[in-house]
């Protein structure tokens, strides 16, 4: 009786995580998508250079931007399997890809006047890492150099 | 204080260097944040606590990397550069380092 409660309890974790990672990363696919257009005005590289422009550099500053996202419990039974027949971790793979782009999606929105931003990094962590459970959530951080640019018409100046 | 990730200031000329300076935190996870993201493990999704638990402690790093900065001089850090690392379990170093400079 009690590994058939534990059972019940597992498989509705199993649908639960299922059904609601499923809808979470649908939504968040989405808005990152959207975002990426609208910010697409800002262009920027891993490159330590400005990319070239005629206008002259008003000023830089020192842009970042971070997220946490945590995998749901359907996807984490999914890449414990994985472990065992080895091959990509799939359901891994778009946890840190959205948490990547979410995070330089958040550098470029904590910098919205800036013209480029040069010299991307992106540094990854886990908190829970060197815990006993499993890696259950990936962080972000993004940082880069957002540079701010006189406007085309001070160009010709001497 | 300017703060570039990039070896120069554009449109800035460096006139002194100081050598290289940084500044950490350890942030550890929370019991009441733990609950939540407990929950978020079953169905996934940001774990908004832990986002700005992650956001203060590199703010806190940024800030004293800037005080040691300012104690010898310098009003810029060129090169910035941010490093992570887990001390022990539950808890995680974020570590950032630069070089201090002079600008015009």
């Amino acid at each position: 009786m009690d590994a058939l409660i534990q059972l019940a309890f597992f498989l509705t974790l199993l649908t639960l995580g299922y059904v609601f990672g499923k809808i979470a990363e649908k939504k968040h696919y989405r808005s990152i998508i959207e975002r990426e257009k609208q910010w697409m005005q800002i262009p920027t590289t891993s490159g330590r250079h400005v990319l070239s422009t005629d206008r002259e550099v008003k000023g830089v500053k020192l842009a970042t931007g971070s997220v946490v996202i945590s995998v749901d419990y359907f996807k984490r039974i999914l890449a414990g399997l994985r472990n065992i027949f080895g091959g990509n971790v799939r359901s891994y793979e778009t946890l840190v890809d959205r948490a990547r782009r979410e995070a330089v999606l958040r550098m470029k929105e904590s910098c919205p006047k800036a013209d480029q931003i040069i010299n991307l990094r992106l540094e990854t962590s886990s908190i829970s890492k060197g815990d006993k459970n499993q890696i259950g959530s990936v962080e972000v951080l993004a940082y880069g150099t957002a540079v701010y640019l006189y406007p085309a018409s001070t160009a010709t100046r001497p | 204080m300017l703060l570039t990730n990039t070896e120069e200031i554009p449109g800035k000329r460096i006139t002194a260097c100081y050598g290289v300076v940084s500044g950490s935190t350890v942030r550890a996870k929370h019991a009441g944040r733990d609950i939540m993201a407990g929950l978020k493990n079953i169905f996934g999704g940001e774990l908004k606590g832990y986002t700005e638990l992650l956001q203060e402690s590199r703010d806190e790093a940024i800030k004293r990397m800037k005080a040691q900065a300012r104690q010898l001089g310098a009003n810029a850090v060129v090169n910035v550069r941010f490093s992570t690392s887990s001390v022990a379990a539950g808890a995680a170093e974020i570590y950032v380092y630069g070089t201090a400079v002079t600008v015009e």
